[in-house]
């Protein structure tokens, strides 16, 4: 980064590999995170997305490349690296026994300026349940229980492996709530997950990472516009002339009848609009009219070629 | 260094006794077996000839504590799996703790339960054994968990080598009830075949019972320091094989 006053990353990653065994899992991964985004590491299951992130936590040592994380290598600056982040580790479990305030109590005593638990169990949701057994907790409580020990050092950097993995739709939008708060008081988040929905409502930035090599680096925005820049309108009509209409437009690609109406494929960002002009200027009645805009789901089909959900 | 150190010890023995056989099963059972087999026994004997039944003098106070003591060893053990099956090691690991600081604590939590269970196996011994038998209690308390402790050490490289909490229990039990056999408790290791004396120098137990035995008839620490060598020895051994092949997840 130049000398006109952009920020240190807070993490910076670069060129790192791990195997275990004969198993590759990390080949060659860099990236950066900036200071007070929420960053997400996207891809199937074993693309390698949680090795990469135990590696930048310290959790694990990679067998190349560097790391730096608040400036501070993960490894020799462990403990000193441990009491600025905060972490929520992949399908982790508690002890079954253990009630949910003596575990906030158990991890506020292991750093160095915590937060009040309290508050934290309040603003969590968890406040009714201080006295819970964690083994009687539902899925969505345990994440959150897990948000809170995650936060309970008031952390600078923030890691969610796969958090909302196996919730209920509601208990996910509730943690996507969550995480979007902690990115407004000012922190770093470093999450990883396989939901394409979950990356692009909550990440800023995200790396799509497949056979533990990073395709691409960007916002889902960019990501979108980069690699499947088609667009698509569906209408309903029973107009003769539409299809004629519609085909004459220089943006459109593609026509196919669909039912009682038309698909409609083009590229460029005056595309919607060029479509709506040509349907009112030539009066063509509608009876309904959508449009489809990638994702990031198309984004990771286009390409690796396969869905992500394979 | 060992900064956290109570504070995961406390809630670690609390969650313990919460668990429905954790109190029952390592705490009460031993008390009970004590009290039943005292009582059974004890109505044949009166005070005068209890000196000759070695077995309930000597015999039954130390067996009761080895198994205290070895039933500490497979608790830990089973914890150990669980905990890293479930992930629960590994995400202490991820926080300030030490890991040294981690394992201190759940040998601190066994030592402190076999303490509690001996106490509570002396209270009933006073209530219901057949006779009042003078021993050095404080002393016979720390062999005993001078012995758990060297125990506690094969506990740790079990616990790193069984592939899962499955097994935990079953290999630990294996492993380590055949021990009680050939470790002097029922026969003293001078009258067995040389071959099985040769096993018994081998096994850590027979050390245990040695210095339990020696400590609860009253003879001086001093004569058995090399009971108590032999258990540092164990200790210092497995604690660095199990240090070297131990698994977080």
């Amino acid at each position: 980064m130049g000398a006109s006053g952009t920020p240190r990353p807070a993490i910076q990653v670069s060129r790192i590999r791990k195997s275990y065994g004969t198993t590759v899992a990390v080949a060659d991964v860099s990236f950066d995170v900036r200071e007070g985004e929420i960053f997400g590491l996207i891809g199937p299951n074993g693309a390698g997305k949680t090795t990469t992130m135990e590696c930048v936590e310290g959790v694990r040592r990679p067998d190349a490349g560097q790391i730096s994380i608040l400036g501070l290598d993960p490894f020799h600056d462990v403990y000193q690296v441990q009491n600025r982040i905060g972490v929520q580790l992949q399908q982790a479990q508690l002890q079954k026994r253990i009630k949910v305030w003596e575990a906030v109590d158990l991890w506020a005593s292991l750093y160095v300026n915590p937060v009040d638990g309290n508050r934290l169990l309040e603003q969590l949701g968890l406040a009714d349940k201080r006295n819970a057994l964690f083994m009687n907790l539902s899925g969505g409580q345990k994440q959150r229980l897990f948000i809170a020990l995650a936060l309970i050092n008031d952390p600078e950097v923030v890691f969610l492996d796969e958090l909302t993995t196996g919730l209920d739709p509601q208990s996910r939008r509730t943690i996507w709530e969550l995480v979007r708060g902690i990115r407004d008081r000012g922190k770093t988040v470093l999450l990883t997950t396989h939901l394409m929905e979950e990356a692009e409502r909550l990440c800023d930035r995200v790396a799509i990472i497949e056979h533990g090599k990073i395709i691409d680096i960007g916002s889902p925005e960019e990501l979108v516009g980069r690699h499947c820049p088609a667009r698509t309108v569906i209408l309903a009509t029973d107009n003769a002339v539409a299809e004629e209409c519609l085909r004459a437009i220089r943006q459109v690609e593609n026509v196919t009848r669909l039912g009682s109406g038309f698909t409609v494929q083009g590229r460029g960002d005056d595309f919607v609009t060029e479509v709506i002009q040509c349907l009112s200027e030539n009066r063509i009645r509608v009876t309904d009219f959508r449009t489809v805009m990638p994702n990031l789901e198309d984004v990771f089909l286009e390409l690796t070629g396969r869905s992500i959900r394979d | 260094m060992l900064r956290g150190l109570w504070k995961l010890t406390w809630p670690e023995i609390k969650i313990f006794l919460r668990e429905p056989m954790g109190a029952f099963g390592s705490v009460l059972f031993p008390v009970l077996v004590f009290v039943i087999v005292g009582r059974f026994a004890g109505n044949r004997i009166t005070p005068g000839n209890l000196s000759a039944n070695g077995f309930l003098r000597v015999g039954l106070p130390v067996f009761v504590s080895v198994m205290i003591s070895l039933s500490g060893v497979i608790s830990l053990v089973t914890i150990m799996s669980i905990y890293r099956e479930g992930g629960i090691l590994k995400r202490l690991r991820a926080t300030p703790l030490r890991p040294q600081t981690i394992l201190t604590a759940h040998v601190l939590v066994k030592l402190a339960l076999t303490a509690l269970t001996m106490a509570l196996t002396v209270l009933a011994g006073k209530r219901y054994y057949p006779a009042h038998i003078d021993c050095p209690i404080f002393g016979f308390t720390l062999a005993l968990l001078i012995s758990t402790w060297s125990i506690l050490s094969i506990g740790f490289l079990i616990a790193s080598i069984v592939p899962t909490a499955r097994f935990a229990q079953p290999i630990g039990a294996a492993i380590l009830y055949p021990m009680i056999g050939v470790c002097g408790l029922f026969v003293p290791v001078h009258s067995m075949p040389p071959a099985l004396q040769a096993v018994a120098r081998f096994l850590p137990l027979t050390y245990a019972v040695s210095l339990l035995q020696g400590i609860w008839k009253g003879e001086a620490w001093s004569a058995h320091l090399g009971d108590v060598a032999a258990l540092v020895f164990v200790f210092v051994v497995f604690t660095a094989l199990s240090s070297r092949v131990f698994r977080w997840e």
